[in-house]
């Protein structure tokens, strides 16, 4: 049976369950506007200094740098270059030099992947806060909905069960089987516990860690991460992890049937897979 | 059924090039956010004001920024912004040794105060190892030493209804046609009387070099390099910020960076 059969087969179809609050779904779409805004007006800011460090400061007359990007000077002309953990990488085209070759730009992340698309520290910070403002407020209502309409204990925390259905479901989504169940799957629930657990927690507080204001209200926030510099590296690499969560998010959503997924957060009903049980509430 | 599966690889092969054409497009459909003085813009910005009511309410007034200990100060202070400043003014300072210079206080003060180098070294001092927290993203630790800036304030007389130091500079941070414009920064009164700001005349135990702003730079260090005016040589008490540059209260403020820069 291919995966996509029970969307096809209408006499065989589950029961249309309610599966996503309000509170989810226009949380969901916030974000999902803030962190492409929070993205790009991000790239932005690390290209006014596009190197990450390990510490308290930057290191100019030793070296603390994980990764730099930058473009050289070489007998063939000028080149991007990247230096990532010490391998250095040509990344011209890409990273540190783009655009198109008579008028090339010379910035750490080209402009087609800013806000705004040229050279606007000042902008891109104002973008920034401002959506960093509205994603903190939407993860503060999310948390409360979620703890008192049970999504967090039903959908994101897992349980004991969770825990041993894991191995059985990660073979499951390599072989593109996927459960169209009333209830998230065990991998689903560990992706999203570990989004709104570890990696959105962890970017809000390295973010805040990088405010000399912040830094005097909660020293802590230094001890924690190792400096703030180190915090603006780990600030860099979350945003890599939800790079690449959302692009698993969206090949997801395209193999377990984008029409289905979507239409459950945008009106809360999701069509299970034939044979679930019938509850009350549910529709045909 | 291959109907539909046509289709659904059509909307795929559809989606994916909808999505790939957004990013190869690039982002310049958000550049008018650039326009300083742009309707949207100007309400994206009040989440400046938001971060500083928020820090303000969150952070004591008295609260101290972290200070570090000698064995963390591993290199110079990188300089950044003016590092020669080429006025007329300050070229004469510079090679009279800022014998002649003076800090003047003025504005809503109960008297108008200059004090010398020499008077303002002997005043009660501090010396603190803090962290330097560029706007552009880099940090560098150095030892500062100078005079506390709240008791020379406080030798002028704040006057009441005062809500603003704004704090002059000799260097040309932009030189253009119609002439040059000098730098210049604010704060509120909270950092002007905050402990660790300090009118600075000594880095890394030695004379504050021309590069981080001889002969006297303000510290504000819980806010960012660019409240730290470098060649300070007059602090104006307001109530009002709009009279000054174009009314952004700073010259980095007038190119559209948040005034507070705390964050």
């Amino acid at each position: 049976m291919s995966l996509d059969d029970a969307t096809k087969l209408p006499a065989a179809k589950g029961p249309l369950v309610y599966r996503q609050s309000v509170w989810t779904r226009v949380t969901h779409w916030v974000w999902a506007i803030c962190l492409f805004f929070l993205l790009l007006s991000g790239l932005q800011i690390f290209n006014a200094h596009p190197a990450l460090y390990v510490g308290q400061e930057s290191g100019f007359e030793y070296d603390n740098a994980l990764l730099r990007i930058g473009a050289v000077n070489t007998p063939e002309g000028p080149r991007g270059r990247t230096i990532l953990f010490g391998q250095t990488y040509d990344t011209t085209g890409v990273l540190g030099m783009s655009g198109p070759q008579a008028s090339p730009v010379y910035t750490a992340f080209p402009g087609a992947v800013t806000i705004p698309s040229f050279r606007d520290l000042a902008t891109g910070r104002v973008v920034h806060f401002f959506f960093g403002w509205i994603f903190v407020g939407a993860l503060f209502v999310w948390f409360l909905a979620s703890f008192i309409n049970g999504h967090l204990r039903r959908d994101i925390l897992p349980g004991g069960r969770d825990v041993a259905g894991l191995p059985r479901d990660l073979a499951d989504h390599a072989r593109f089987r996927l459960h169209h169940g009333r209830l998230y799957s065990p991998l689903q629930k560990l992706s999203y516990f570990i989004v709104f657990f570890i990696l959105f927690p962890l970017i809000v507080l390295t973010g805040l860690t990088m405010s000399p204001g912040m830094d005097a209200a909660w020293p802590w926030l230094l001890d924690l991460f190792g400096g703030r510099q180190t915090a603006r590296t780990i600030h860099f690499g979350v945003m890599v992890l939800l790079v690449l969560f959302f692009i698993v998010h969206i090949v997801m959503v395209l193999l377990a049937g984008p029409l289905n997924q979507l239409r459950s957060m945008i009106t809360g009903w999701y069509r299970t897979a034939p044979g679930t049980p019938r509850e009350q509430g549910d529709r045909p | 059924m291959s109907r539909l599966i046509v289709n659904r690889r059509r909307f795929l092969l559809g989606s994916a090039a909808a999505g790939s054409g957004l990013v190869l497009s690039g982002c310049n459909q958000f550049d008018f956010l650039a326009q300083r003085g742009n309707p949207v813009r100007e309400v994206i910005e009040q989440a400046n004001v938001l971060t500083y009511s928020a820090q303000r309410a969150l952070i004591g007034d008295q609260v101290l920024a972290r200070e570090y200990a000698e064995s963390e100060i591993r290199q110079g202070m990188k300089p950044n912004g003016s590092t020669e400043p080429s006025t007329p003014e300050y070229m004469f300072l510079r090679q009279a040794n800022f014998e002649p210079y003076r800090l003047t206080i003025k504005g809503m003060v109960e008297r108008e105060v200059s004090f010398s180098l020499a008077e303002l070294r002997n005043m009660p001092s501090r010396t603190q190892i803090t962290r330097h927290d560029c706007v552009e993203g880099w940090s560098c630790i150095a030892k500062w030493t100078g005079t506390p800036l709240g008791p020379v304030l406080d030798q002028a007389g704040v006057k009441p209804g005062a809500r603003f130091a704004v704090y002059h500079c000799f260097d040309n941070i932009q030189r253009t046609v119609s002439g040059d414009i000098l730098y210049y920064t604010s704060s509120d009164l909270v950092d002007a009387y905050h402990p660790q700001s300090i009118l600075a005349y000594g880095l890394n135990d030695e004379v504050l070099p021309v590069s981080n702003g001889a002969p006297l730079r303000l510290r504000i260090e819980r806010a960012l390099g660019y409240k730290q005016p470098k060649y300070l040589h007059t602090i104006e008490i307001v109530d009002d910020l709009s009279p000054f540059g174009r009314g952004k209260g700073g010259y980095w403020e007038d190119n559209g960076y948040d005034w507070y820069g705390g964050i």
